[in-house]
């Protein structure tokens, strides 16, 4: 058959995802969360909800993290420096550099999320999306979006980060009420999930060299800067140990490539 | 003076959306391989590494009240149980939290 315009040949053989209208890919987004990615999000939040209680914070203050400020690793951050006292200035740096690299992620998926679109500039459905580019629903959209019918990848992405989102809602919910139900040790086996899922997951990305150096340098500085300065350990770990990290990351790419 | 805990969410929320935000923005007119986003990465990195490090070894809360090696020793658990079991995150993670109940249960927090 011949091509019935240069577009064709472009097009039609890259995406072979359809879903035949925008709603249906809404749910099929939907449904692809429903499962590993829901649960293993929801068993962290578990964790988060519980950690939330044995901090001191009220059920509605865990629940509102998630809402708002919906990225695990900044909510814990937050949630620390305020549990160890630190201050107002020092969380907002702290969350504000655990979550920095939201920036870079959103930068990267928009344009696939936008393509085939007319208007140059991002509407208020974007800026609205953007509240749910986090990092599980970042990995699956760059990983499959791509493939799809532009106009379908939107609301595939929103179809699957509303499902994890309001699973960890849920869950947030369900973490802090069972410390209230359940013996001691076992809330502490709870809040204690998530500092062992991030140490796993961090295992695996030693192996990757740009991250090798700012994971071992970062493991060494939090614990033994906090010693020193409790306030401004965690800071310093950041920006001091992130920066050395750099440098050593750029003299290796360097020497690699040379 | 304690400051509510309500600043630190609202603090968090904003600085967190800022980024998306600027995300959003910023696409299609910024490389997000630079070496300026590759900086913030490993800053990224660095601190959460320092913070999940002094989560284990340094905790606030009940968690703060039981030993060093409890903590350790289901660190230990969770990253031998993750290699023997071909890199399961969520077997490691779940051995290791078991451990952690069984010795403040038994031993005592």
């Amino acid at each position: 058959m011949e091509p019935q315009s240069p577009q064709d040949t472009q097009r039609s053989p890259t995406w072979t995802d359809d879903f035949g209208t925008p709603a249906g890919a809404g749910r099929a987004g939907a449904w692809a969360a429903v499962g590993a990615p829901a649960l293993v999000l929801g068993a962290s939040y578990v964790g988060f909800g519980a950690f939330v209680h044995q901090s001191g914070l009220t059920f509605f203050q865990g629940v509102a993290s998630s809402i708002t400020g919906w990225a695990l690793p900044g909510q814990i951050a937050l949630i620390e420096i305020f549990a160890a006292g630190g201050s107002l200035l020092a969380a907002a740096i702290a969350v504000g550099l655990a979550n920095a690299r939201l920036m870079p992620m959103v930068v990267t998926l928009m344009p696939i999320l936008r393509e085939g679109e007319a208007a140059p500039s991002p509407r208020l459905i974007h800026y609205l999306s953007a509240h749910f580019i986090a990092l599980t629903g970042w990995a699956i959209a760059m990983q499959r979006c791509p493939d799809m019918t532009p106009g379908q990848r939107l609301p595939f992405f929103l179809g699957f980060t509303l499902v994890i989102w309001f699973s960890t809602l849920f869950c947030t919910a369900l973490g802090f009420y069972l410390v209230e139900i359940l013996p001691p040790t076992v809330t502490l086996g709870l809040v204690f999930l998530n500092p062992l899922y991030f140490m796993l997951l961090f295992t695996i990305d030693i192996v990757r060299r740009d991250r090798r150096w700012a994971l071992l340098i970062g493991v060494v500085l939090g614990p033994v800067l906090h010693m020193i300065t409790p306030e401004w350990g965690l800071l310093i770990t950041g920006l001091g140990g992130g920066t050395l990290a750099f440098l050593i990351t750029q003299y290796d790419r360097r020497r690699g490539k040379s | 003076m304690t400051v509510s805990a309500w600043w630190f969410l609202l603090v968090g929320a904003l600085v967190t959306y800022g980024w998306r935000a600027a995300g959003v923005a910023l696409s299609g007119k910024i490389d997000p391989n630079s070496a300026l986003m590759r900086w913030v990465a490993c800053v990224a990195y660095a601190l959460l590494a320092g913070l999940i490090a002094r989560l284990i070894v340094a905790p606030q809360g009940a968690l703060g009240d039981t030993a060093l090696w409890m903590r350790l020793s289901s660190a230990g658990v969770a990253l031998l149980v993750y290699f023997i079991f071909r890199r399961s995150i969520v077997l490691g993670v779940t051995a290791g939290a078991l451990w952690l109940v069984a010795v403040t249960t038994l031993v005592g927090a």
